[in-house]
């Protein structure tokens, strides 16, 4: 079985996003990018089901601007085999969306006849929350998001799903998608060695009309805002200070 | 134009708080059908029913619904769409595991967690982890969105729709349920409570999260966690406030040992009031406190439960 995991190239989880001065977006200039930290859970869980000899290999997948072959080169050190980059922005401002992107990992997964696609359950940029899911329906699968535990056995995965007021283990047939929530499994560190290695490993260029797919936007982004601040308070200097304030307040 | 809004329902139980806060967020679009869908949801629709704004409610009673699957609920809103202009629910982890997949089959983009309805097509969002607000157009002909509940007031009471069954849709049958592990809690729930204390990494250990919790109690609040307190299983996973967790705003915050990364503050900003008790004088946390308090949260948080 072989399972495609997507990748999305970021802002950094550690660099605070700045609205640009004249509305127009998020200022990417010259920002480190990274691997959206959800989807380096998806690759780390596909790589230990290989590990299991549950799936027999494990393509990344990355679509959006050029740069993301560095997403796909990171993805191949920690242990996918091979990669397809689908270059469909010039711009690294243009974010293309989630409805897209599921259509061109759909028209993928058919291409190399995957049965499982496991991908982060958001990117951290746009928070849509919605491609595994676009995903799913697109291709008539059944899906498990949010998923804090996978057992893949006998044609099944078995996921436990984080939900408001707990945990959901439900069990969907293959093929399915799987979207990965923050416990599933801590990514490794890809070692030295093994970045030298991906570099030789095969990555693949293709673009949307290679799959039949019309990535033009749906939404337009009207403007982009800073949100409304929040001052700070004041420091209170003991328990009985605090009791008192919250009682002007009027909250307790 | 017509709204199909997806109740949100549990175990036959309407969460009257989030949908109602969704009915305010969408009644301007037009007429509001709530659809309550469930093994059993007639109780359900009975209390949507009476949500001020509420113009008709579909039940759709049938064991295909009973465990919040997304294939089958979403193959039902399919099947219900062709009425309705917009097809919305409260951003609970339900909806945003179906939602998507609505819009998918429907070939229109998904909005997630919108925080403002501007006007038929246009709504506001926040992204990058609340740092940014976006206003966004949609293009589509129906509009699929997810609702910030914390961004609206519930709607009141003293509606009378009218109550109709829905068809059940043919089941996709792609997944079945296993089992639920529900942690049982007295506590209001947490998107919707007035009062919220929650803890951070700071707290230390699973067995120190009770000091936390007796706080909450006196104060007849819920108790939330960071990011960090989860991840480190102090916490079980449904109490993470922040950007991937759960977003609330209530009257009063109480964070106990968070250092306030960007990440948790996108979900508890819009509180009310908020107060921060911490060690570190310099932490991010205070930035954005109305009251802080610098100090060991040992011996201060027992003290205030004490004194409250």
């Amino acid at each position: 079985m072989k399972v495609l995991v997507p990748v999305k190239r970021v802002i950094d989880y550690n660099v605070k996003a700045r609205v640009k001065a004249d509305g127009s977006g998020v200022d990417l200039a010259n920002v480190k990018m990274s691997m959206n930290p959800f989807d380096e859970i998806a690759v780390e869980e596909a790589i230990r089901l290989k590990e299991a000899g549950k799936v027999e290999e494990v393509i990344a997948v990355s679509i959006g601007v050029k740069q993301a072959q560095e997403t796909l080169r990171t993805a191949l050190a920690m242990g996918a085999d091979r990669a397809i980059l689908v270059v469909a922005a010039e711009d690294v401002s243009t974010d293309i969306e989630p409805l897209a992107v599921a259509k061109i990992i759909a028209a993928v997964a058919k291409a190399e006849g995957t049965e499982l696609v496991i991908a982060g359950k958001q990117a951290i940029d746009n928070d849509m929350n919605a491609t595994g899911q676009m995903v799913s329906a697109l291709l008539g699968w059944g899906q498990a998001a949010f998923a804090s535990k996978v057992e893949i056995d006998g044609g099944k995965a078995k996921v436990t799903r984080e939900v408001d007021g707990g945990l959901q283990t439900i069990e969907v047939t293959l093929p399915a998608v799987i979207t990965a929530d923050l416990r599933l499994n801590e990514p490794r560190y890809a070692s030295l060695p093994n970045i030298m290695k991906a570099k030789k490993k095969p990555l693949d260029e293709k673009t949307p009309a290679e799959y039949g797919v019309d990535v033009s936007p749906r939404l337009e982004i009207v403007s982009t805002r800073e949100p409304e601040g929040r001052k700070a308070g004041i420091k209170v200097g003991s328990v009985d200070e605090l009791v008192s304030k919250l009682k002007e307040a009027g909250v307790i | 134009m017509a709204v199909l809004l997806l109740g949100e329902v549990t175990n036959g139980e309407l969460n009257r708080d989030a949908t109602a806060k969704a009915v305010n967020a969408v009644k301007a679009l037009g007429d509001v059908t709530v659809l309550c869908a469930g093994a059993s949801a007639k109780s359900a629709a009975e209390a949507a029913s009476k949500i001020t704004g509420v113009a008709k409610v579909l039940v759709a009673e049938n064991a295909l619904y009973g465990h919040r699957l997304a294939e089958p609920t979403a193959a039902l809103i399919v099947s219900l769409a062709g009425d309705y202009s917009h097809i919305a629910a409260p951003a609970t982890t339900d909806a945003k595991n179906i939602m998507p997949r609505v819009a998918a089959l429907l070939d229109v983009m998904v909005l997630s967690d919108v925080s403002a309805v501007i006007d038929a097509d246009t709504f506001e969002r926040p992204v990058y982890a609340g740092n940014a607000i976006q206003t966004v157009k949609s293009r589509d002909a129906k509009k699929v969105f997810t609702i910030r509940t914390a961004s609206f007031d519930a709607a009141g009471e003293g509606g009378a729709a009218s109550v109709s069954d829905a068809a059940a849709a043919t089941d996709p049958a792609l997944s079945v349920w296993v089992s639920d592990e529900v942690a049982a809690s007295d506590r209001p729930e947490l998107t919707s409570a007035k009062r919220v204390v929650s803890g951070g990494r700071g707290v230390g250990s699973k067995e120190s999260f009770e000091i936390i919790e007796k706080l909450a109690d006196k104060l007849g609040a819920a108790v939330g966690a960071s990011r960090a307190a989860v991840d480190s299983g102090y916490a079980p996973n449904d109490w993470q406030v922040g950007q991937t967790g759960k977003v609330v705003a209530p009257e009063l915050y109480v964070a106990v040992g968070i250092s306030g990364a960007i990440q948790h503050l996108a979900g508890m900003k819009d509180s009310k009031v908020i107060v921060a008790i911490n060690k570190d004088e310099e932490a991010p946390i205070f930035q954005i406190a109305d009251f802080g308090l610098v100090g060991d949260l040992f011996s201060t948080v027992p003290e205030l439960t004490e004194k409250l």
